[in-house]
C-alpha cells in the first residue's frame, strides 16, 4: 500500500503510522455528555468501502493526514492534511 | 451417524458407499424461536449449546457462505487459557475445559493438542509482568510454569540463544496450551447442531433486521423474510455491518490479521512458541507446516489480505528468534477480519433492543473462544442472564469504565490491541 | 534417454551430480529433473499420504512430485522442485518422506490401508481411549506427515531483499512478455521483466513453432538481446513474481545461479518489492493432467513437459512412448517425438472425432483407464467401443487442457470467469488495479494470439501510464484453433488421481460431496486438495469439475478456484533476510556505550536501547553486590548515570503553553522560565499514559522529557494534538533525544562534582531543587536541570551529542575522587522504588491517576486530555486497586514482582485477589526488600498484614501494606 503524501507524495506504507477513524479530528466538548465521549472514543461506523481515517508521517515529515480509502479494495482515494481538515471543522 | 474407528473400518471394507451428510441443507422455515446470524465457529456452536444445554432447537444458523467460512477457518488454531484479568480469565478457563471434551463432546475429531505454549520474555520487566500473569492463571486454577534461560533452552534448543537482537531471558509454559484442527471444529459444532435439530441455512445473507416497538421480529435476508421470537449477531469481522441493520453503532474496528503456512516438513517445532517482542508466533501442523502469523496490518480493512509490511516483518521475527527455520518455504499467505475492540476484549451482551443479543469484539482471540462463547451466548439467550464465566463482556464497559479488559495496556485504541 | 543433436544444453559442460548417494553426469542446461530422466531415473519421490511412488510430472515450478532435499548440515534445504533445480557440478540431492529408502518405503503400506483413509477418516476416529490421540495417534500421524526435513541448525546462508521502481512490470518472459516489454521499451517506459525461467522465452524453448521465419526460441534470444541493450530495461531472469499488493506493489522471489550464489557473501535468493505504475501479466498457462485409475506412476507426465524434454533438455522421459489427452498438445509432442526419433506406442485422443496425420497407433475417442507398474509404468489400459486395449509403454504423455496462470490476478480477492470454449478460467480484467493479463494467462493460447495480445496489453498499460505507445508490428506466428472437448476424469473403478502429491481422488472429492462438502472450499478443506506444495495448479479445475459432477450443477455454478500468495513456496530466510541476528530491530547506542564496556558493565536492552546494568567492582561477583554498593554510593556520596534515553521533545513558540497545558494533567502555563515541574500525561481515553519533567528555558520555549519506552508514542501524540486538534495554536516541536546526551549526577556530593566542572560554580539558592538553565564546561554549552529520580541532591546535566562520551567519562573520574562512581539500571531502579517513583511497572496502561495517588494533579482549572474519560464512574472507583508500598514481615522477607496479593487467611484463588506487586527490590538503605504493589482500597489499609502469593516461584509470605514512599518522606534530601 502507498500513499500519496501532500507534502513527500507517494511513500511506502510503512512510513506511516495508522491512528483510527478521522472522527478523532471532533473532540468533543468536556461537558458533552457521556454518549457523546463513547461515542468519540469507542463507537465507530466502521464501513466497509470508503472511510476517512489518520495517519502519521512518522518516518518522513511528521505530518498528520487524513486519508479517505476504500477498506474493502484498500484503494487510497485523497490525502489531506489533518491541520487543514481539522481547521475546516473549527 | 456416529463415528468411530470401527465405522472407518466398516466402510473401508464395503468401498465407502455408506457415508452420510455431515449435515442437511435445509430450506429455511418462516419462523424460529432463535436466528443466529453467522455460521462461523462463534454461531455453530451457539447453536449447538443452545440445542444441547437448554433443549432449544427450533433455532436457524444463517449463514450468507459456508459454514465455517470466516475466521474459524482462517486463523493459526492456538487454543490457550493464559490471559490475567478477571473477566477474561475464568471464561478462557472454562473454554479451555470444553476444548479438553471436546471431541468425545461432538464425536468429531477436532484434535485439540496439548502440545505445550510457551511466552517468551526478554528483559526482567517482561519476566515481571509475565509472572503476574502467571500467577493469575494458576489462581484461576489453570496451569503455568515460570521457565528461564536454561529452562526454555530445554525445550527449545532450536531457538538462537547467542546472537538475537533481542536475548531471551526465560519463558511462560502453558502446558494446557496448544493447537486444534480449526476446521474441524466448525465442522463437528454444525454436524452437533444439525444432528439435534438446528438448522443450518448456508448462502443465506441478511439484509435487514425487523424490529417493532423496540423488540427484534425477525430478519429479512436472501432467502426471504424468517421471523424469530430472538436474533443473535455472531458474525465477527461484520460486527459492524449487521449492527448497523439494527441501528446500532458498535465500538469496533475491523482490521486484518495475516497468518502464513510452508510446506510440510517433519516435525521440528512441537510447541506453540509466542515471541512477544517480535509479535510472532509459530506453531508446526500435524501436516508438517509451520503456521505462523504476527501482528495486525494495522489500517481497518476488511480485505482478508495483507500487505508485505507486516509479511517481511513476521518472516524477520521468525529469522531473529530460531534462524533454523530459514529453508521452510511459506506455501500461503492470507488474511482475517478481526473485530478489533477498544479493550481487547470481546462484547456478549443483551442489546437496548428487545430479543436481540450481540456476540462481538473478539479481536485476535476468537478461535480459542468458540466453545465457551457458545455455551455463554447460548446461556444469554435461553436465560436471559449472563453466564457466569463471561459476565464481564458487556457492552457499557466502555461507556462506564467499568470492567475494562485491557490484557495489553494500550488503551482505546482498536488497532493498538 | 538423452538425444542427439536437439536442446539448449551445453554437451561441452559436463556436470556431475548425485541423487540419492548414487553419481550420474549431466550438462550444463539440466535440470536435476531432465538430468535425471536422460538416465532413465523415474522413481524421485513418494506421495504425501499414501508414500505412492513418483515420477517427474511437469518441466516447471508447478511439478507436484519431483520434490527433493538438496545439501547437507545447515545448508539442507527441503522440497526443492527437480523440475527447476539448475544442475551444478557437486550437487547432492535426495529423496525424501520415505523410509528406509526411496524404492523401499515401509510406509507404502499405507497404500494398502487406502479404503480407511480416505477423505477426512482422521475427523472420525482416534478419539478412544481420550489420551491416546496425544500419546499416540498424533506422534504417529506428525512422524508420518511432512515431506521434507529442516536440519535443525541455524541458517548459514545469504539471503537479501531489495526494491526497485518502474514504470511496466512485464511477469513472463515468452512470446506476450516478450513484445510487451519490448513496445513499452521503445515507447520508452522503464521495464522490468521477470521470468521465472533460467532464460527468456517461455514455451518458446519448448516448442518447435517459429516466429518470423526463426525457431522460436532464436526469436526470443534476438529480442531478448535487443531489450537487454536498453537503458530502460532490466532483465530479470530467474525471478519468480510471488505476489500482487496494493499501490502496484509485487513481490518478488530472485534464485541466484549457484556459481554466484557459492561467492563468499553471495546470497542465495533475493526477495524483491518491486513497486510499478503499471503490470502485465504474460505467465503462460500450465497444462493439467486427466484422472483416471492409477494415473499417478512414474513415466505418466504432461504432453507439454514431454516437448521441453524432447526439445529443449534432448531428453526422452520413454523408449516407448504413449500420449492421452483431449487437445492437440499430444499431437504436437507425438510430432516432436516422432521428429526426434523415439517410438510412439500410441495416440488415445478423447476427442470421438479426433484426427491424425502421424503414422501411429490411433484411437480417437479412446481413453486410458488404467496403468500399471509399481515404480515405473509398464503398461498402460485403453478403453475403446470394442474394449480394452493394453499397451506397454514406460511413458504416457498426457493434455487435459490448459489452465491460464491466473494466479497473481487472484491475489487481491479478485475471482476469475469461467470461459467454456477453452474450458477453463481466465482472468477479468479489473482484478489487480494497473494489471492487465496478456496471452496465454489470457487465455490467447496460439502463438499469433500470445504476440498480439501482449501488444495490446503493453499498449493498455502504456496509456495508462500517460505514454504514447511507439510502432511496433506483431511478427508472423502460428495461429492454430484451440480445441478442446472436456476431459476431466476417465469413468471407472480404482483410484484416480487430482492432486498428486497429497493423494487426493476422484473417490475423495465424490465422497466430500456425499458428506455435504458442496462448497468447494468445503470439499478443498476437508480432502486437502489443493493444499500441497503446488497450491493445486495442476489439480484444482479438475476437482472443481468433479465436485460440480457429484452434485449436479456446472463448474461455475459450483465455485471458482482462487489462489493466494506466494505463486511458488519461498523461503522464510529471503523474506525474512537481514534480521537474523541482530538485524531485527535497529540498536540505539547511548555516548557513554564505549565507556560503559570499557568499565566492565553488561548491557541489557531496554527498548531499542542499551543500557548498563551494573558496573562492577573489583571482586564484586554478583550483580546484587554492585547494585548495593552503587546505591549506598548515591545515597552517602555521589553517582552518575546516563539518562539519555529519556526522550526529549523541544517545544516552542508562543502557545506553547497553551499545548503543555491540554497534555498534562496540571498545569506548566504557570511554570517560571527556569524552572521543572513533574507532569502527568493521561491518553484520551483517561489512563495514564507517561509522566516526566518539563523545564521552561524561556517565555516560549520548554523542553519535555519523556520515559525511554514512552518518547516515540508521546512525541506522536503532541504532533496529534497540536496538528488535528489545535492547528491554530502557534508551536513547533522536535525531538531532540538523540541530539543531547544527558546524565544524572546524584548524591549529597553532586554539587561538590560539578562545581569541579562548571565554569560557574552552583549554590543550592542560585539553582535550587527544580531549578533548570543554561551551563557551560570550559566553554561549552550545556543545560542544567537540578532534578532527581532518586531522591538525592541531584542534577542532570545535557551536553550536545558530540561531548557525551568525554562528558560522562570525566563526571565517573571526578565522582571517584569522591567516593563515588558511575551507576546502572539496578540501582537506579532500587533508588527509585526507594522513593516510590514509578515507571511503566506501574505505568502499564491500566493504571489511572487516582490509582496512582495522583487525582489531584488534574487540573480542575482546566480541561486537558483525558480528563473528561477519567471521571467515569469505572475510572473513579473507591474499590480499585490503587498504589502502596509492600514491606515483608513474614518469615519469607523476600518480595516477588508478579506476585498476587490476598487478605490473610484467604485461598490464593481469582476471586479473592485483592491486587498484585509492581516493583521489587532488596533497599540497602532499608536493609530489606521493599515492593510497590496496586491493592484494592489500598491507601486505606495501611499497616494491614495480607499475604503475598507468588505460585511460579514457590513464595507465600506476609506483608505489611505501607506507603510507597520508603526513604525520607519529606523529600529533604533532594532540596538540600
Amino acid at each position: 500500500m502507498r500513499i500519496i503524501c501532500p507534502h513527500c507524495g507517494a511513500r511506502d506504507r510503512r512510513e506511516f503510522t495508522y491512528q483510527g477513524d478521522a472522527v478523532a479530528l471532533e473532540r468533543p466538548a468536556p461537558d458533552a455528555g457521556g454518549a457523546a465521549w463513547d461515542d468519540y472514543l469507542h463507537n465507530r461506523e466502521n464501513p466497509a468501502g470508503v472511510t476517512r481515517d489518520l495517519w502519521y508521517h512518522e518516518q518522513g515529515c511528521g505530518a498528520w493526514l487524513v486519508v479517505t480509502r476504500n477498506t474493502v479494495t484498500h484503494a487510497v482515494l485523497t490525502t489531506d492534511l489533518a491541520a487543514t481538515v481539522r481547521e475546516g471543522l473549527a | 451417524m456416529r463415528f468411530s474407528g470401527l465405522r472407518v473400518l466398516k466402510e473401508g471394507l464395503t468401498g465407502n458407499t455408506g457415508w452420510t451428510p455431515h449435515w442437511r441443507d435445509p430450506e429455511p422455515k418462516s419462523d424460529y424461536d432463535v436466528i443466529i446470524i453467522g455460521g462461523g465457529g462463534h454461531g455453530l456452536s451457539t447453536a449447538y449449546y443452545l440445542a444441547r444445554n437448554h433443549g432449544i432447537t427450533n433455532v436457524a444458523v444463517l449463514e450468507k457462505g459456508y459454514v465455517g467460512g470466516g475466521n474459524v477457518g482462517r486463523n493459526t488454531t492456538i487454543v490457550r487459557a493464559n490471559y490475567f484479568l478477571p473477566g477474561n480469565s475464568e471464561f478462557y478457563s472454562h473454554s479451555l475445559k470444553l476444548w479438553e471434551g471436546l471431541e468425545h463432546d461432538l464425536n468429531y475429531n477436532v484434535m485439540h493438542s496439548q502440545r505445550g505454549l510457551i511466552n517468551l520474555f526478554h528483559s526482567d520487566g517482561q519476566r515481571d509482568a509475565f509472572a503476574r500473569r502467571g500467577n493469575a492463571m494458576i489462581n484461576q486454577g489453570d496451569d503455568a510454569v515460570l521457565l528461564d534461560r536454561e529452562g526454555v533452552r530445554k525445550h527449545l534448543p532450536y531457538l538462537d540463544f547467542d546472537n538475537t537482537r533481542f536475548p531471551v531471558y526465560g519463558g511462560l509454559l502453558h502446558p494446557r496450551g496448544g493447537t486444534a484442527r480449526h476446521d474441524a471444529v466448525a465442522w463437528g459444532y454444525a454436524r452437533g447442531a444439525d444432528t439435534r435439530g438446528v438448522d443450518l441455512i448456508q448462502n443465506c445473507e441478511v439484509t435487514g433486521i425487523d424490529i417493532e416497538n423496540g423488540t427484534v421480529k425477525g430478519v429479512q435476508t436472501t432467502r426471504g423474510t424468517i421471523r424469530a421470537k430472538k436474533v443473535a449477531m455472531v458474525v465477527a469481522g461484520r460486527s459492524g455491518q449487521v449492527a448497523a441493520m439494527a441501528g446500532m453503532r458498535l465500538p469496533i474496528e475491523s482490521h486484518i490479521l495475516q497468518a502464513f503456512v510452508t510446506e510440510g516438513i517433519k516435525p521440528v517445532i512441537n510447541h506453540v512458541v509466542s515471541f512477544g517482542m517480535g509479535h510472532f508466533y509459530i506453531s508446526q501442523s500435524d501436516k508438517g507446516g509451520l503456521v505462523f502469523g504476527g501482528d495486525l496490518d494495522f489500517y481497518a480493512s476488511y480485505a482478508q489480505r495483507g500487505n508485505l509490511p507486516m509479511m517481511e516483518h513476521v518472516m524477520e521475527a521468525g529469522m531473529t528468534l530460531m534462524p533454523m527455520i530459514g529453508k521452510a518455504k511459506v506455501l500461503r499467505s492470507w488474511g482475517g477480519v478481526m473485530d478489533m475492540s477498544p479493550d481487547g476484549s470481546p462484547v456478549i451482551d443483551k442489546t437496548d433492543i428487545g430479543g436481540l443479543f450481540l456476540n462481538c469484539g473478539w479481536n485476535y482471540g476468537g478461535f480459542k473462544a468458540v466453545p465457551a462463547s457458545g455455551w455463554a451466548t447460548a446461556h444469554l439467550i435461553a436465560t436471559g442472564t449472563p453466564h457466569d464465566t463471561a459476565a464481564g463482556f458487556r457492552l457499557d464497559r466502555f461507556r462506564t469504565g467499568r470492567g475494562l479488559m485491557d490484557e495489553e495496556g494500550t488503551g482505546s485504541q482498536h488497532n493498538l490491541h | 534417454m538423452r538425444l542427439d543433436g536437439k536442446g539448449q544444453i551445453d554437451r561441452n559442460s559436463p556436470v556431475s551430480f548425485s541423487f540419492d548417494g548414487r553419481r550420474y553426469q549431466g550438462f550444463a542446461g539440466d535440470t536435476l529433473a531432465s538430468a535425471l530422466l536422460a538416465h532413465d531415473v523415474r522413481l524421485v519421490a513418494r506421495s504425501f499420504k499414501y508414500h505412492r511412488p513418483r515420477g517427474v510430472l511437469t518441466a516447471g515450478s508447478e511439478e507436484p512430485n519431483a520434490l527433493v532435499t538438496v545439501g547437507q548440515g545447515a545448508a539442507q534445504d527441503p522440497n526443492i522442485r527437480a523440475t527447476t533445480l539448475e544442475l551444478f557440478d557437486g550437487l547432492e540431492a535426495r529423496s525424501q518422506n520415505r523410509w528406509p529408502s526411496l524404492e523401499w518405503d515401509l510406509l507404502a503400506l499405507n497404500d494398502l490401508g487406502a479404503p480407511f483413509l480416505g477423505a477426512g477418516f482422521y475427523y472420525k476416529t482416534f478419539m478412544w481411549p481420550r489420551a491416546f490421540w496425544e500419546k499416540l495417534y498424533e506422534p504417529v500421524i506428525r512422524r508420518a506427515a511432512g515431506l521434507g526435513a529442516l536440519s535443525g541448525q541455524h541458517n548459514a546462508d545469504t539471503y537479501e531483499r531489495a526494491h526497485a521502481h518502474c514504470d511496466l512490470l512485464v511477469i513472463g518472459a515468452g512470446p506476450a512478455g516478450l513484445m510487451a516489454a519490448k513496445l513499452a521499451a521503445d515507447s520508452g517506459a522503464d521495464v522490468i521483466l521477470c521470468d521465472e525461467d533460467t532464460r527468456t522465452g517461455g514455451r518458446l524453448n519448448a516448442d518447435t513453432q517459429e516466429i518470423d521465419g526463426l525457431p522460436g526460441a532464436l526469436w526470443a534470444e534476438e529480442i531478448t538481446a535487443e531489450l537487454a541493450a536498453m537503458e530502460n530495461v532490466r532483465i530479470m531472469t530467474r525471478t519468480t513474481v510471488t505476489g500482487a499488493y496494493d499501490g502496484g506493489t509485487y513481490g518478488a522471489l530472485e534464485r541466484l545461479p549457484h556459481a554466484v550464489a557459492s561467492r563468499k557473501g553471495a546470497p542465495k535468493e533475493t526477495f524483491w518489492r518491486i513497486v510499478a505504475g503499471q503490470a502485465v501479466l504474460a505467465a503462460g498457462a500450465l497444462e493439467r493432467p486427466v484422472a483416471f485409475r492409477n494415473n499417478d506412476r512414474p513415466g505418466i507426465m504432461m504432453a507439454s513437459a514431454v516437448r521441453a524434454y524432447v526439445n529443449r533438455w534432448a531428453v526422452s522421459p520413454g523408449r516407448a512412448v504413449t500420449l492421452f489427452g483431449n487437445t492437440d498438445s499430444i499431437h504436437r509432442t507425438a510430432a516432436d517425438l516422432i521428429d526426434a526419433g523415439v517410438h510412439v506406442a500410441a495416440l488415445i485422443d478423447a476427442r470421438p472425432d479426433a484426427t491424425c496425420d502421424l503414422d501411429l497407433r490411433f484411437y480417437p475417442g479412446g481413453q486410458v483407464c488404467d496403468s500399471a507398474g509399481r515404480k515405473g509404468l509398464e503398461a498402460i489400459s485403453i478403453a475403446t467401443p470394442s474394449g480394452i486395449d493394453k499397451i506397454q509403454t514406460d511413458c504416457l504423455a498426457m493434455s487435459g487442457g490448459w489452465n491460464p496462470s491466473v494466479h497473481l490476478t487472484c491475489h487481491m480477492n479478485g475471482r476469475p470467469v469461467w470461459n467454456p470454449e477453452i474450458a477453463a478460467f481466465v482472468p477479468q480484467p479489473g482484478m489487480v488495479p494497473g494489471l492487465t493479463a496478456a496471452g496465454a494467462c489470457n487465455g490467447q493460447f496460439s502463438t499469433h494470439q500470445c504476440l498480439t495480445d501482449g501488444l495490446t496489453a503493453a499498449t493498455t498499460a502504456l496509456q495508462a501510464l500517460g505514454r504514447r505507445a511507439a510502432a511496433l508490428k506483431s511478427p508472423r506466428a502460428e495461429d492454430t484453433p484451440y480445441a478442446i472437448t472436456p476431459l476431466w476424469s476417465v469413468p471407472g473403478k480404482g483410484r484416480a488421481w487430482l492432486d498428486f502429491q497429497n493423494d487426493v481422488t476422484v473417490k475423495d472429492v465424490k465422497q466430500a460431496a456425499t458428506e455435504n462438502f458442496r462448497s468447494v472450499e468445503h470439499m478443498k478443506r476437508y480432502t486437502t486438495q489443493g493444499m500441497a506444495t503446488d497450491q493445486g495448479k495442476s489439480s484444482n479445475t479438475a476437482a472443481l469439475a468433479v465436485l460440480a459432477d457429484a452434485t449436479g450443477r456446472s463448474i461455475p455454478g459450483t465455485g471458482t478456484t482462487t489462489f493466494r500468495p506466494p505463486y511458488v513456496p519461498t523461503a522464510i530466510a529471503a523474506m525474512g533476510a537481514h534480521a537474523q541476528g541482530t538485524g531485527f530491530a535497529p540498536q540505539r547506542f547511548t555516548t557513554s556505550h564505549r565507556a560503559s564496556l570499557d568499565a566492565g558493565a553488561p548491557m541489557i536492552e531496554a527498548g531499542l536501547w542499551y543500557r548498563p546494568s551494573v558496573f562492577p567492582a573489583p571482586g564484586e561477583t554478583h550483580w546484587r553486590q554492585s547494585c548495593d554498593r552503587e546505591v549506598g554510593m548515591v545515597r552517602n556520596a555521589v553517582g552518575v548515570c546516563d539518562v539519555s534515553t529519556l526522550g526529549k521533545i523541544d517545544i516552542q513558540g508562543p502557545d506553547a503553553a497553551k499545548l503543555l497545558d491540554f497534555v498534562y494533567t496540571n498545569r506548566f502555563s504557570s511554570l517560571k522560565p527556569g524552572r521543572c515541574r513533574y507532569g502527568l500525561m493521561l491518553r484520551e481515553d483517561g489512563h495514564v499514559m507517561d509522566d516526566g519533567t518539563t523545564a521552561r528555558l524561556g517565555e516560549h520555549h520548554y523542553v519535555m522529557t519523556t520515559t525511554t519506552a514512552a518518547a516515540a508514542q508521546v512525541m506522536r501524540h503532541l504532533e496529534f494534538t497540536h496538528q488535528a486538534l489545535h492547528p491554530e495554536w502557534d508551536v513547533s516541536l522536535i525531538s531532540v533525544t538523540e541530539q543531547w546526551a544527558q546524565f544524572a549526577v546524584a548524591g549529597p556530593k553532586s554539587r561538590d562534582l560539578l562545581n569541579g566542572l562548571l565554569d560557574k560554580p552552583l549554590s543550592n539558592d542560585n539553582f535550587p531543587f527544580m531549578a533548570c538553565g543554561p551551563a557551560s564546561i570550559k566553554g561549552t554549552k550545556a543545560r542544567l536541570f537540578r532534578i532527581s529520580f532518586s531522591g538525592e541532591q541531584a542534577y542532570e546535566i545535557a551536553v550536545p551529542a558530540r561531548f557525551g562520551d568525554s562528558l560522562f567519562r570525566q563526571l565517573v573520574a571526578r565522582a571517584e575522587t569522591l567516593d563515588g562512581g558511575a551507576y546502572g539500571m539496578e540501582a537506579l531502579n532500587v533508588l527509585r522504588i526507594e522513593k516510590g517513583f514509578l515507571t511503566h511497572a506501574e505505568l502499564h496502561g491500566r493504571t489511572t491517576a487516582f490509582d496512582l495517588g495522583m487525582a489531584r494533579m488534574i487540573s480542575d482549572a482546566k480541561d486537558c486530555i483525558g480528563k473528561t474519560a477519567a471521571q467515569r464512574p469505572g475510572l473513579t472507583d473507591p474499590d480499585r486497586e490503587q498504589l502502596v508500598g509492600l514491606k515483608p514481615v513474614g518469615a519469607i522477607k523476600q518480595l516477588t514482582a508478579g506476585a498476587h496479593l490476598f487478605t490473610a487467611g484467604d485461598a490464593p484463588t481469582r476471586e479473592n485477589a485483592q491486587g498484585y506487586v509492581t516493583s521489587v527490590a532488596f533497599s540497602p538503605t532499608l536493609g530489606h526488600f521493599m515492593g510497590l504493589a496496586f491493592v484494592q482500597r489500598g491507601p486505606a489499609r495501611l499497616g494491614e498484614v495480607i499475604t503475598l502469593v507468588d505460585h511460579l516461584r514457590g513464595i507465600t509470605t506476609r506483608v505489611e501494606i505501607c506507603d510507597p514512599v520508603f526513604f525520607d518522606q519529606d523529600g529533604g534530601r533532594a532540596r538540600g
